[in-house]
């Protein structure tokens, strides 16, 4: 198949690797297990005259024996793979974070720069990939077996993958969980491209016409759904002589910690952002009276995605 | 033969209808059984025929994917509840645990005919889901999905399931009362048969996780229906809170499906090898053990789902845990041949095809549990083929090995043995056919629960399709030599395989009341006599 075999990415051949270790000692158990019975079914089949001698009184022996040697395989293989899942699922920290949503039965990206497409993913190789993943209706999953990764993609949430390819081509993705009938239609490619060519093909607009700064639309979104009204504009945030209300400020707010009138601290990241949005009473910010609207079932997954990339833009240094 | 009354065969005890939906004898109540699952497994093995047929082509043959969804939900419902997990238990553990036991009848015998009842209601409904038009949500049921996206029978199916785990809930707590208080004098915890403590395992799990699979479907039912939010993120819920709930109840159930097994196992290479089981002990607590640790295990589902971190960790470790006991079992089965005095009846061929297939299952879950190959593995055709080989070519194996083991006890009839062996054979090649490839398949990424496929993976499909012939075939070769053999089969004695262990000691079929006497157990389980030993001193 084409591009599967070596792996595209260094951690899938890191997969690999673990995979044929898994598949060594499963054939050398095998070998094991088989020639056992085989030889045994042989030896002492009932017609065989073979003398079986005295039978062992010490079978306490064997099972030690062999739970130990089980047991320490075992935990190798739990510890190796163990230690490749951690480093999947820690992206570096300086990945281009791109956007996904699924839908029955579709993959929509969004790029920084607005560019949209659809059941296709267009990335740079020697970059690592942060996919910022959520789900406008079921649970879908973001599969692409020639990087021997996948993740759930679930609604309310999102979810991240990453990934860093070391050579061009198109790589055939899945969605890996039953999503309704649909579900079999529901594929794409990630076309892996050179930085210059990717960059070619994010200012071709290739992707779609017209297209806008994610930030940037989320500005305009900012504004029409009223949210500079309380927060002021570019998020600096609303006191009652200001905006007449308390709000608080919203510039310089991603990554940085903020205390809840429950009294636990949370990141402000993308979920967080998302939940104050949606389910702001979930998530009442200390020192602010709990007056903000949800604006659940008002604005798509991908308008709250562009309002989070225009929060995330947002530096402190534009507060006034 | 007698005449006395008190040795009418089981079989003989009532010819009228009624004499056999209203008895509360566990033998009769065991056929009752064996008739229902019997056509459930069929059914369910025609829908995965027609699967494998829709998968000839990377187009789909069925021409409809909605069709090809129902297909593949209704025989993993059908096969989880209405065959896998009742199977063993229902049948051969109805019939055999009062006979190993020394008792006349299980603790509860008028529960045991409700759980009959129960279990035919909820195969009735299941089968109006069906016939009414199907689920088409797969038999894990993921939320939201299920709950507000599906157009399938939804509610019916779970109702039907509901219903079945009441069936398996009375099931457990009747074998449980049954071995503490109805054992033969003498007959201690460790003079039991494995087979019995097998069962014991499998019913505390029925007991304890059943309740929670209720639970969860009727939480899913109420969002179904009324819209409150529980599993749908858009009305207040989790989405991974079902999948937590699910688990918790469907994880252990392998075990409730793969125990009863072992103990099938336990009981059919001793007697073949003419010796007793090696390290009876770990066996045993081997069983324990899994029954416990398979509580613990039920993230090793969700690795890629978006739980933590740390939980993806520890439950990886744990899921390696639960592993050690059953390769504790493999490896006492193969300690037990050796030095043996082996036969390769029927069933001894069907429980060394058990170990084999039982093993690459075993193996291939090794993969599945360390998680950055999980990762890669998961919802691929890998996954289906380890729990395959688990399932099926483990626990179909162990019940077909059980099967033509008590045949001649349950009966009173012989089969030919020779068709016994060509079964046995001809369903563990075939079983190798369909689902080896599908290692492969899932390797390469094709992913599970596909009406379509991209062209590249079209031969291993072929490959796999053309072994799903040959284990149809292998398995109606015992459907058709079983069902000859009730009519012209020869007549069985009481122990035709010298076999030890109370069933053995009454006569073939057992009378209505087992024994005419109540045994005294003296002896522990298995103790076979060396042929040499005799001559040789």
């Amino acid at each position: 198949m084409n591009g599967y075999w070596p792996s595209a990415t260094l951690e899938g051949r890191e997969v690999d690797l673990l995979l044929l270790a898994l598949l060594l000692v499963s054939c050398a158990v095998l070998a094991l297990v088989f020639g056992l019975i085989l030889l045994y079914m042989v030896r002492y089949r009932a017609g065989s005259g073979v003398h079986r001698g005295a039978r062992s009184d010490q079978a306490w022996r064997f099972e030690i024996g062999w739970t130990a040697a089980t047991l320490a395989v075992f935990f190798g293989l739990f510890i190796w793979g163990g230690d490749l899942y951690v480093r999947l699922f820690q992206p570096p920290a300086d990945a281009l974070q791109i956007y996904v949503v699924g839908k029955q039965w579709m993959w929509k990206v969004e790029h920084q720069g607005g560019q949209r497409e659809i059941n296709a993913l267009h990335v740079p190789i020697n970059r690592p990939i942060q996919l910022v993943m959520t789900s406008e209706d079921v649970i879908h999953d973001f599969s692409v077996p020639a990087f021997r990764i996948k993740h759930d993609v679930l609604p309310g949430r999102y979810e991240t993958l990453w990934f860093q390819i070391d050579r061009t081509g198109a790589f055939e993705l899945f969605c890996t969980q039953l999503c309704g009938v649909g579900h079999y239609t529901m594929t794409g490619e990630v076309v892996a491209m050179s930085q210059p060519d990717f960059e070619k093909w994010l200012a071709s607009g290739a992707a779609s016409e017209g297209h806008e700064d994610m930030a940037a639309a989320g500005k305009e979104l900012f504004t029409a759904h009223g949210c500079s009204g309380c927060h002021g504009e570019g998020g600096v945030g609303g006191s009652p002589e200001t905006t007449g209300v308390q709000a608080p400020a919203l510039a310089g707010l991603y990554g940085h910690s903020v205390k809840l009138q429950t009294g636990a601290t949370v990141t402000a990241d993308d979920k967080f952002i998302r939940d104050c949005i949606l389910t702001p009473d979930k998530t009442p910010v200390a020192g602010y009276p709990q007056i903000m609207p949800s604006f659940s079932g008002q604005i798509s997954e991908e308008k709250v995605l562009r309002l989070i990339a225009y929060i995330k833009s947002l530096k402190s240094g534009s507060r006034t | 033969m007698t005449h006395s009354a008190a040795q009418v065969s089981y079989l003989e005890d009532g010819h009228t209808l009624r004499s056999w939906l209203l008895t509360t004898d566990h033998k009769r109540i065991a056929i009752l059984y064996f008739v229902a699952i019997t056509f459930f497994f069929f059914a369910g093995g025609f829908a995965a025929f027609l699967m494998r047929y829709n998968l000839l082509s990377p187009h789909g043959l069925l021409g409809s994917a909605e069709t090809y969804n129902r297909l593949f939900s209704m025989h993993g419902i059908l096969m989880v509840w209405f065959f896998l997990v009742p199977a063993v238990p229902v049948t051969l553990g109805n019939f055999l645990i009062p006979l190993m036991l020394g008792a006349r009848d299980l603790a509860f015998p008028r529960l045991n005919l409700l759980s009959w009842y129960l279990f035919m209601a909820a195969g009735f409904v299941a089968l109006y889901a069906v016939v009414a038009g199907g689920v088409d949500t797969g038999w894990t049921f993921y939320t939201p999905l299920t709950s507000l996206y599906s157009k399938g029978h939804v509610v019916a199916a779970i109702v039907a399931i509901f219903i079945a785990g009441f069936s398996s809930i009375a099931t457990g707590l009747n074998f449980i009362v049954s071995i503490h208080k109805l054992r033969a004098p003498g007959m201690t915890w460790y003079k039991m048969p494995v087979f019995l403590w097998s069962l014991y395992a499998t019913s505390v799990i029925l007991v304890l996780a059943t309740p929670v699979l209720a639970m969860t479907l009727l939480l899913l039912a109420f969002e179904r229906i009324f819209g409150i939010g529980v599993f749908d993120p858009a009305i207040g819920g989790d989405p991974l809170l079902f999948q937590h709930l699910f688990w918790f109840y469907s994880h252990p159930a392998v075990y409730v499906m793969i125990l009863p097994g072992f103990g099938v196992i336990s009981e059919i290479v001793p007697a073949f090898s003419r010796k007793e089981l090696f390290g009876y002990k770990f066996v045993v607590w081997a069983s324990i053990a899994i029954a416990v640790i398979g509580f613990l295990v039920w993230g090793h589902h969700m690795f890629v789902a978006g739980t933590s971190l740390f939980s993806a960790i520890v439950f990886s470790l744990l899921s390696y845990m639960v592993a050690v006991p059953s390769a504790i079992k493999v490896f006492n089965w193969i300690g037990t041949m050796h030095k043996g005095y082996i036969h390769f009846d029927s069933p001894m061929l069907y429980a060394i095809g058990f170990i084999g297939l039982f093993t690459t299952g075993g193996l291939t879950g090794l993969f599945v549990a360390a998680l950055a190959a999980d990762v890669h593995l998961t919802q691929t055709y890998f996954v289906v083929a380890h729990f395959h080989y688990v399932m099926v070519g483990g626990m179909v194996s162990a019940y077909f090995a059980g099967l033509h083991f008590w045949w001649p006890k349950i009966t009173g009839r012989l089969y030919p043995e020779m068709w016994g062996r060509a079964g046995a054979i001809t369903i563990f090649v075939g079983f190798n056919l369909t689902f080896f490839p599908q290692f492969v398949l899932g390797y390469l990424g094709m992913p599970r629960r596909y009406f379509a496929y991209p062209q590249q993976f079209e031969a291993l499909n072929l490959l796999s399709s053309a072994g799903a012939l040959v284990l149809a075939l292998g398995y109606l070769l015992p459907l058709g030599y079983l069902t000859w053999s009730l009519l012209y089969g020869e007549r069985a004695s009481a122990n035709p395989w010298g076999a030890t262990g109370l069933e053995w000691t009454t006569p073939s079929p057992p009378p209505t009341e087992n024994f005419a006497v109540t045994p005294i157990v003296t002896q522990a389980p298995y103790q076979y006599e060396q042929p040499e030993a005799a001559s040789h001193e």
